[in-house]
This record gives C-alpha cells, structure tokens and sequence, in this order.
C-alpha cells in the first residue's frame, strides 16, 4: 500500500484484455506443472491400450479392414476425436464446478480486473490447447502401429484444438448449470458416451441406420474423426464447410458458456 | 473524495433484502471495520464493491469509478483479502503471487512478488507448496497476494474468521502496520476485538443498514455510556436486577452467565446490586445492545 500503485496498474481496461486472458492461463499452467506426468503418461498409454484391443483383437479376429483402411489405423485415427473430447468436455465440467464450488478460485479471480468473458475464454483456451496437444497423441501412437506420416497430419493438432474449443465450452455451460457435481452423470450419459460411440471411431457411420448417419453429421466429434481422416489419407474439398462448422460450433459454445457462467457467478 | 461512496444501495437476492437503502462513506487513509452479525450484509456489501453482485437500486463509487460500468478499473486498484481461503494449494508461494501480480497488470511481477512475500514474512519459504505452509502463514499469504499490486484501497472480508488467536493476533500486527502506513481500508468483522482494535471507525450493520457509526469510543459514550455493571447469581436472581433495571429504564443485556446493566453510573435506587461487577462500557455493549445478538 505504497504510492508506486498509480504506476503499476496503469495499462487502460479493454474487453478481452489478453493480460487478463494470460493471467489466468499461467495459473492453470502453474497448476498444470504439478501434474503432466500423470496426464502425459495416460495420454500416451490409453491409445494404447485401446488399439492392442480394438485395433489387434478385432482387427485380427473380426474386422479385416475399413473403406480400404486397416482397422488398427481406422480405430488409431478416430481415437483422435476420443482423446478430445475427453480432455476438453470432461476436465471443463469438473474443473469448473471444482473450482466454482470447492477452491473458490473464481472469487479470487473475479476480485481482480477480470471479468467472465474473459475468464471463460482463457479457460477454453487452454483445455483446448493442452486438448490439441494431447488430443494428437494416439496418431503418434498408431504411427507405431503402422500409419505412414503425411504432411496432412501437421494440421491435426489445430482441427483437435477447435473441436476441444467447443467441447471446453460445452463443459464449462453445464458445470454453470446443474446444481450437484453428481449431475455431471446424466450429461456423461446423454450426451458424450452418445457422441463418442457414433462419431465414426469404431465403425463407419454408414453402417449405422439412416437416421443415426443424419444425426451424426451434427456430431462435432464425427467431423473430427473426418478430418483426422482424412489429413492422413487425403483431404476432400468438403474439408472446408466441416473445420468451418468445428469454429461455428466453437464460437457459439463460448457464447453460452460465458452467458452461463456469468448467471452463476455474478449475483 | 471518499474512496468509497455507496448512495441508497438495496440488493435483493428473491424476498430476501440483503441490503436495504445503504449509505456509506468511506474517507481515504481511515481503517473501517464494518461490524454486525452474520446476515447483516456485509458480505454482500463488499461482492457489491468487487463487481461480484449488482445492485438493483443506489449509486456506488469506488476509488471515483461508477460500479458496475468501471469495476474493472476499479477491481485494478483495490486488493481483497476474502474471508475463505482461495489459494492454489498444490502451487509454490511465488507463483500464487505472480498469478495475481499478472492478474493486475503490475510491470514488474518479479519486484511485486518479493515485496509482498517479504510483508507477508514468506521470503524464506518462496518455493514451498501452499499446502506445506502453516494456517498463520496460508492467512498471511492471502493477504500478500491482495497486496501484490500495492492498491489504494484494501477490501478484508472477515479477515481473522475460523482462525485461533495467535494466528489471529499475528494477523492483526500485519494489517496493524498497513493502517499506520496510512492504507484506506474496509474490513468487515464479527469480532469486537478485531473491530476495537483495528478500526479508525466502526459502521454497525444489521438488516442490511449502517444503524450507528462513529469512532469506538464514540460509539460507548453515545449508546452505552460510560460503565457497565455485571451481575451474576441463579436465574431467578438475575430475573430481579434485569427487572429492576428496566424499571429504571436502564439497558440490560445477557452477557454468558450474567446479566449486563449497560450505563449503570446513571442508575439509582439500588437498581445495581453492591456486589455486581463494574468495568468500562464497551463496543461489545454497544454491538449487543443495537444488534440484539451475542457478540463474539
């Protein structure tokens, strides 16, 4: 409490004040120090786990190939849009919830020059980044596996970090919304077990029943799973209207994240 | 100009009135401790002055910024110390501050966090995980780290609640030293003690309202007067000097065992048996007596 305050604080306010934004970022990366080895090592062993299943065991018994593909590398290329889905939707729902309701770190937060908006927007953009990160790990992992590299899958990282804006989003909405963490159970349930099983990881979509291929090309993950796809095997022009609606999807999961979120926070 | 001015403030969360038409001041360099008991609206009077609730009616003005529309410019120069701890628990002490420090916009977060861990006494334990620090030294930090961007105005929401009383005084010495340097604080309390002995002024808050404020000893001399007698015996004993007081039109109040007559160098006729126990009126008389709750 001595007079250099008027000259530390001095920078003007602004919506979406990247100092704010970036504040609150080095805190989740303060935190994410403490525990990258966990998250490293199940990121890398998961994939694992499911291609020796899927990929070998069915693969070897039961499915030869897929749409010219050999199943351990279509199971490889779809567990792109898994390991999304389940680092961004997932830690954006607990930890919101944890850190709302249990730390109390958005009341610290808040008290600084730092609104919603740009406390959610950080927090999207990190889930998703580490989500980008991470999220590329099983097509390194299929690599092993036998997929060929192609110059297609240096943009995996970004259609993975797009799709997890979303799914950040979408969690973090939900986390402002339901009343008891075990609640996270019925979203769990209805909504992302769905998603992930009739996103094109385990089985082409066109084996499905008319109504479900329709519904599955509203599935955020399915045009991922499409993408990755097709970054290792060849683009198609239609690539476009898909990464185009990944960033609609994104944009408006911010918007109602940010809306939830400030009725939840700001009494 | 105050640094902080509410005008007429009501928030209403459904049929409750948490804050009911409230006016408060408070000057730049005094150390203000708003008192009252829990559910009189100091908490929400001060996530109202965070920009963490919005008031349905009244004017608020903080450090000259209108509330809610510059709480960001105002949130830059003011620090708060919450009365829950909100550290990052598995992060080193330092870089809690630097978050904070970046938070604020400070230049120089280097400099920031060293001057706030050597306030805080933390120098020495820089790089140890929060959760490895005692409660005193967590209670410490949380105020290092509302001080981090040296403010103008420092929000203490219940600072000392929960916490024993040597933590409680080591605490009280570090806000001691912030109000002799001439910081303008706001500290909302529960405790006499805490109030009495930290505040220039003390606002009394039930039902949502400042209903007296004045210095401490203001305060007695105004609503307690100068002395207050304790008697003490069975409950049918002090049913009688509780009722001869009253008849005197004196105060009396319950303090534990005891009853209280609050101003008893005003009674007469015996009204104040020879064996009561007589000592200086204090703000806990006063507290008692506007609140009608038991002090703590």
């Amino acid at each position: 409490m001595n007079t250099a305050a008027a000259t530390e604080t001095t920078r003007p306010m602004r919506r979406l004040d990247p100092a704010a934004i970036g504040g609150i970022m080095s805190r989740e990366v303060a935190n994410f120090r403490t525990f990258w080895k966990s998250t490293t090592f199940s990121s890398v062993l998961e994939p694992v786990v499911y291609l020796l299943a899927f990929g070998l065991g069915l693969g070897a018994t039961v499915v030869d190939d897929v749409d010219g593909m050999e199943y351990v590398q279509f199971v490889g290329t779809g567990m792109v849009a898994t390991a999304v889905i389940f680092s961004s939707a997932l830690p954006a729902m607990f930890g919101t919830f944890v850190k709302h309701r249990f730390q109390r770190t958005y009341d610290a937060i808040l008290a600084a020059p730092v609104d919603v908006e740009e406390l959610v927007t950080a927090e999207m953009l990190w889930i998703a980044l580490r989500s980008g990160f991470y999220g590329s790990f099983p097509l390194i992992v299929t690599m092993a596996f036998g997929l060929d590299p192609s110059w297609g899958m240096l943009l995996v990282p970004f259609f993975a970090f797009v799709t997890a804006l979303g799914f950040a989003g979408f969690g973090i909405a939900v986390a402002a919304t339901v009343a008891k963490i075990d609640q996270f159970s019925y979203v769990t349930t209805l909504f992302v077990t769905p998603l992930f099983l009739v996103a094109g990881t385990f089985f082409p979509i066109d084996q499905l029943p008319q109504g479900l291929q329709v519904a599955a090309q509203f599935n955020p993950l399915h045009q991922l799973v499409e993408l990755v796809r097709h970054a290792c095997f060849g683009f198609e022009a239609t690539d476009l209207l898909r990464i185009g609606a990944l960033m609609v999807f994104a944009l408006v999961l911010w918007r109602v994240a940010v809306a939830r979120l400030e009725k939840r926070l700001i009494d | 100009m105050p640094a902080i001015e509410l005008r007429r403030v009501v928030k209403r969360f459904g049929e409750i009135t948490a804050v009911d038409h409230l006016d408060l001041d408070v000057p730049k360099g005094i150390c203000l401790g708003l008192l009252g008991p829990n559910g009189a609206g100091k908490s929400t009077t001060m996530r109202l002055l965070t920009g963490q609730a919005i008031a349905d009616e009244g004017d608020l003005r903080v450090l000259g910024h209108e509330l809610p529309g510059e709480s960001k410019e105002a949130r830059a120069k003011m620090g708060v110390v919450p009365q829950l701890d909100n550290l990052d628990v598995d992060v080193t002490v330092e870089d809690n501050l630097a978050v904070f420090a970046r938070l604020y916009r400070v230049r120089d977060v280097r400099a920031a966090v060293d001057r706030s861990l050597a306030l805080a006494r933390l120098t020495d334990r820089r790089k140890d995980a929060v959760d490895k620090l005692s409660g005193g030294m967590r209670r410490r930090l949380l105020l290092a780290r509302g001080l981090v961007h040296s403010p103008k105005l420092l929000l203490l929401d219940e600072p000392t609640v929960g916490l024993d009383p040597q933590i409680r005084t080591e605490l009280w010495t570090l806000i001691d030293g912030l109000r002799g340097e001439g910081a303008t604080i706001l500290m909302s309390t529960h405790y006499i003690e805490e109030a009495q002995r930290l505040a220039d002024e003390v606002a009394v808050m039930a039902h949502g309202k400042v209903i007296a404020r004045g210095r401490p000893s203001e305060l007695i001399l105004e609503h307690a007067g100068r002395e207050t007698a304790e008697v003490y015996g069975p409950p049918a004993r002090l049913a009688e000097v509780r009722a001869k007081a009253a008849a005197q039109g004196l105060a009396v109040r319950p303090a534990g065992p005891a009853v209280a007559i609050v101003g008893s160098e005003k009674a007469t006729d015996g009204a104040v048996p020879e064996d009561a126990v007589r000592r200086a009126a204090s703000l806990e008389d006063v507290f008692v007596l506007l609140t009608g709750e038991e002090a703590e």
